[in-house]
């Protein structure tokens, strides 16, 4: 216990976000975010559909600039492409009969944003190997990646995260694609691999379940406003009411938690037609 | 024997200065065309590599109404189609806005033949290829552009892999998405305005799409599938020209059923494959 | 006064000319069909199949013409097999633009050995160039009847699917899901888009085809989120367009450098692309606007 004060206190934050306001036209998606992630912390980024958690990992890839306040990495202000964040994408879409096997796919982390073309290394490889071993995934390393499993894949876009040695690692929304078992597995891997690369990790899912006894903090993000703490702290009732603005009732049951009234439903005014729903699903 | 040596083979397909020209301009084209190909297929975008050269058509109506060189005027109009494309693209859908420039530039085309007197057979030549009227100053030209070309595309290879087949993950690395795929659309261009003088406008994008198609069912690198396109782009326009020398058929008529047919080979012989050794491909993975 | 300017915008003779009111009444029929059907080939992002079609007639037209038949069956015979094979072919978005691309090379291929056939054996030339790029002022009167009557079906091939069609269109696995045969929708439509697209190339050219089939619509799908409407809008955009265009043809016939007009592809090309910049534009400076309308939607 004393140890792991010290711990908390002692070393400068890996990542610390001061302030953070994002505004869309007139929609404030962020508003006045503030949190502080350290060296192996597994933080879940938790918020319903639309809450701003994507908004919120472009602002610390710095591919997003926030209308106020800043992001720092190690004490320094962050800047696009920065390799000391690993970032795992929310959605991929590769045809089946594209032509790269799955170390080909996770090399691209390592080597891919240099100009030219690759030339034979056996470095490289064996960065890549690491890297896939890291993951459970040099079982398929040679697949082709267009035809693996999307739980198969997620564990190629970690590894290729991993491979420039990341202190960060953000991931957006690795498990809703998943089954609940693929789900855990995944909770189970990232939690591991942080503890083993001292890692900290930002997860973002729109359910808290599956990472419950996971992570070691959660950040609520709701209408723009973000609380931090651990899963006791946090999700209340009354907390989440706030952060809401309106009530909304936390329940445990059979050790799962459910925030009813979280996922509002959309006011009358604002449903979206069909019509719309097409477009966005073509666009 | 002698008389198919002499069918494939005819006399002077290889001795006459002026085809001397054409099997190294071809063979220019038709390593670039695979190349660029790998990344039309990869990011699915053959309507844009049919509608560039196409468009280009306008810029060669261009230069004959204006008296200059042909190729410059390929050259202008396929490269600001691509430019404008890859700008318009960034706010509307993608394949209205390639439909909407190939038909302005069409447009514009059949008002330059308007104004112009082009000869029927020039423009017929323009449209499905011609093999006989490549002059060794214009070869000069394609090398020059063809070369820079590659080079280009060698130097962005990685990048541009990396932003095809995973957008998000190489911006977050720091590429600008939005510069690669114009770069890209840049290549595609130039492609465009050195190849439709050899394969015509109409045809050009055969080659772009068919060979690169083919190899993406055959190969399962990257690199080999570049390699392969590149190897089934050259073996098409070799046979084409031959065969469009012997029977004087347009040269645009063999690249496109030449191609067409590795692609419809590759396809069905791995759909084959694949229904014989269902996931032979990979091994089992639990997870 | 009013006169010289009424003169310089009609030129003189404009309303009594046969061609012209053929021109405008089949763009017209040509523009409302090209509309209804064009908001479903750019929802479900078919727009180079749709264009295909109408490259299509190419190879159909000499085809026919060198088995010396009408050219309405070689336009409908390649546009119908050729849009069966390329549905056929390409299932994932991927899959069907590459699918799209090979068919397509392969039947122009096709069609550059028919039109050798046909300028080498029968001595025709300016073919390519007619269906290429065609023209309003060139329709052959005794195709109309054929021409209306595919144009009917197609139309009716949309009312008859319209429903399954949308809800697939939307969301193909949930329509699956529920019952909707999506493929068999999928080939049907393709019919559809076949039959109108090449009677429209009968009637204006690939070209304007192309045009008329996918600006109008997508035009048209920016300033309106329920489909029927944006049939609607798309139609009466498309009409304005190729008036406007045949307007500006018509009176381009003593416009410089050489007195024989512009041709009016040019124009109509030109003011479409010009419409959906603008209309792009307008949604950029009134975003809020924009917003509110979708919501309110
Ligand atoms: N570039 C953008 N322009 C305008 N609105 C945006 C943009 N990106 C996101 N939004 C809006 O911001 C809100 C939050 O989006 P996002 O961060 O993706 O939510 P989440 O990832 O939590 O589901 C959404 O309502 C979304 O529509
Ligand atoms: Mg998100």
């Amino acid at each position: 216990m004393y140890l792991r004060s010290v711990a908390n206190t002692a070393p400068d934050p890996v990542l610390t976000v001061k302030q953070v306001s994002v505004r869309f036209g007139s929609r404030r998606v962020l508003d006045n975010i503030s949190l502080e992630l350290q060296a192996g912390d597994f933080v879940g980024l938790i918020g319903p559909n639309g809450a701003g958690k994507t908004t919120l990992l472009k602002v610390i890839l710095g591919l997003q600039p926030p209308d106020a306040g800043k992001v720092e990495m190690e004490g320094k202000v962050i800047h696009r492409g920065n390799s000391r964040v690993g970032y795992v994408p929310q959605k991929i879409s590769l045809d089946p009969d594209t032509p790269m096997s799955a170390r080909d796919l996770v090399a691209l982390g390592l080597d891919g944003h240099r100009w030219g073309i690759p030339l034979p290394s056996r470095k490289r490889w064996a960065a890549v190997d690491e890297a896939l071993a890291a993951v459970d995934a040099l079982r398929y390393a040679n697949a082709p990646v267009g035809k693996l499993s999307g739980g198969e894949q997620q564990r190629l876009l970690i590894a290729q995260a991993l491979l420039t040695q990341p202190k960060l690692l953000l991931l957006d929304e690795p498990l809703s694609n998943l089954d609940i078992r693929s789900a855990h597995e995944v909770v189970r891997l990232v939690s591991r691999i942080s503890r083993e690369q001292n890692l900290a990790i930002l997860l973002v899912a729109h359910d808290m379940n599956p990472l419950l006894g996971a992570m070691d903090k959660i950040v609520y993000l709701a209408e723009g406003r973000a609380a931090m703490g651990s899963v006791d702290e946090v999700v209340q009732s009354h907390v989440l009411s706030q952060l809401y603005g309106y009530d909304v009732e936390v329940i445990r049951v059979q050790g799962r938690i459910l925030v009813v009234g979280g996922e509002a439903p959309l006011p009358v005014n604002q449903s979206i037609s069909v019509w719309d729903e097409a477009l966005t699903h073509v666009e | 024997m002698w008389s198919v040596w002499h069918f494939l083979f005819a006399p002077g397909v290889f001795r006459d200065p002026f085809m001397l020209s054409t099997w190294e301009g071809a063979s220019i084209v038709a390593v670039l065309a695979g190349m660029i190909g790998f990344f039309v297929i990869l990011r699915g975008t053959a309507f844009a590599s049919h509608a560039l050269p196409k468009g280009g058509f306008a810029g060669a109506a261009a230069a004959a109404l204006l008296g200059i060189n042909t190729l410059w005027g390929l050259t202008v109009f396929s490269v600001s189609g691509a430019l404008a494309i890859g700008w318009l693209g960034r706010r509307g859908r993608h394949d209205v806005v390639i439909a909407l420039i190939l038909v302005f530039l069409l447009g514009s085309g059949a008002l330059f033949l308007n104004l112009s007197d082009m000869y029927a057979p020039e423009i017929y030549s323009l449209l499905f290829g011609e093999i006989l009227g490549i002059t060794p100053a214009e070869v000069r030209d394609t090398a020059i552009i063809g070369l820079v070309s590659i080079i280009i595309l060698l130097l962005v290879y990685r990048p541009l892999l990396y932003v095809s087949v995973l957008p998000e993950s190489a911006q977050a690395r720091g590429l600008s998405v939005r510069r690669m795929e114009m770069v890209f659309l840049f290549l595609v261009g130039l492609t465009s305005a050195v190849t439709v003088p050899i394969v015509g406008a109409l045809l050009t994008f055969s080659l772009m799409v068919a060979p690169a198609a083919a190899a993406s069912y055959l190969a399962k690198r990257p690199g080999m599938a570049m390699i392969l396109s590149v190897v089934i782009s050259l073996a098409s326009v070799w046979l084409s020209i031959l065969l469009s020398f012997d029977t004087g058929w347009p040269v645009g008529f063999f690249v496109a059923s030449l191609s067409a047919f590795a692609y419809f080979l590759a396809r069905f012989a791995t759909a084959r494959r694949r229904a014989i050794f269902p996931k032979a491909h990979r091994q089992p993975a639990e997870m | 006064m009013l006169n010289s300017l009424w003169h310089t915008l009609f030129a003189p003779g404009f309303f009594s000319s046969s061609a012209v009111w053929r021109a405008l009444s089949m763009s017209a029929a040509v523009a409302v069909v090209s509309g209804m059907v064009g908001v479903f080939a750019v929802v479900r992002g078919q727009s180079f199949a749709g264009h295909a079609l109408g490259d299509f007639g190419t190879t159909g037209a000499s085809g026919a013409f060198l088995a010396g038949l009408n050219a309405v069956w070689g336009f409908l015979g390649v546009g119908l097999i050729a849009g069966a094979i390329m549905d056929t072919l390409g299932k994932r978005a991927k899959e069907r633009d590459i699918a799209t691309g090979v068919v397509l090379s392969l039947i122009l291929g096709i069609g550059a050995l028919f039109l050798y056939f046909d300028t080498t054996y029968r001595n025709t030339t300016g073919a390519p160039m007619t269906i290429l790029f065609g023209s309003v002022f060139l329709v052959d009167p005794s195709l109309l009847p054929f021409v209306l009557c595919f144009d009917g079906l197609a139309v009716l091939l949309l009312f008859i699917i319209y429903r399954p069609l949308l809800f697939s269109s939307l969301n193909v696995d949930l329509a699956r899901a529920k019952g909707v045969p999506a493929r068999l929708i999928s080939i049907l439509f393709m019919s559809a888009l076949a039959m109108a697209v090449e009677q429209s190339a009968i009637v204006v050219g690939a070209l304007l085809s192309t045009a008329l089939l996918i600006g109008p619509a997508a035009i048209a799908i920016r300033f309106t989120h329920r489909p029927g409407k944006a049939m609607l809008v798309a139609s009466m955009i498309g009409i304005f367009s190729s008036w406007m265009g045949i307007l500006l043809a018509y009176d381009s016939y003593n416009w410089p450098p050489v007195n024989r007009g512009w041709p009016v592809s040019f124009f109509i090309a030109s003011i479409i692309l010009l419409l959906y910049i603008l209309s792009h534009l307008r949604l950029r400076m009134g975003t809020r606007r924009g917003k509110k309308v979708l919501q309110e939607g």
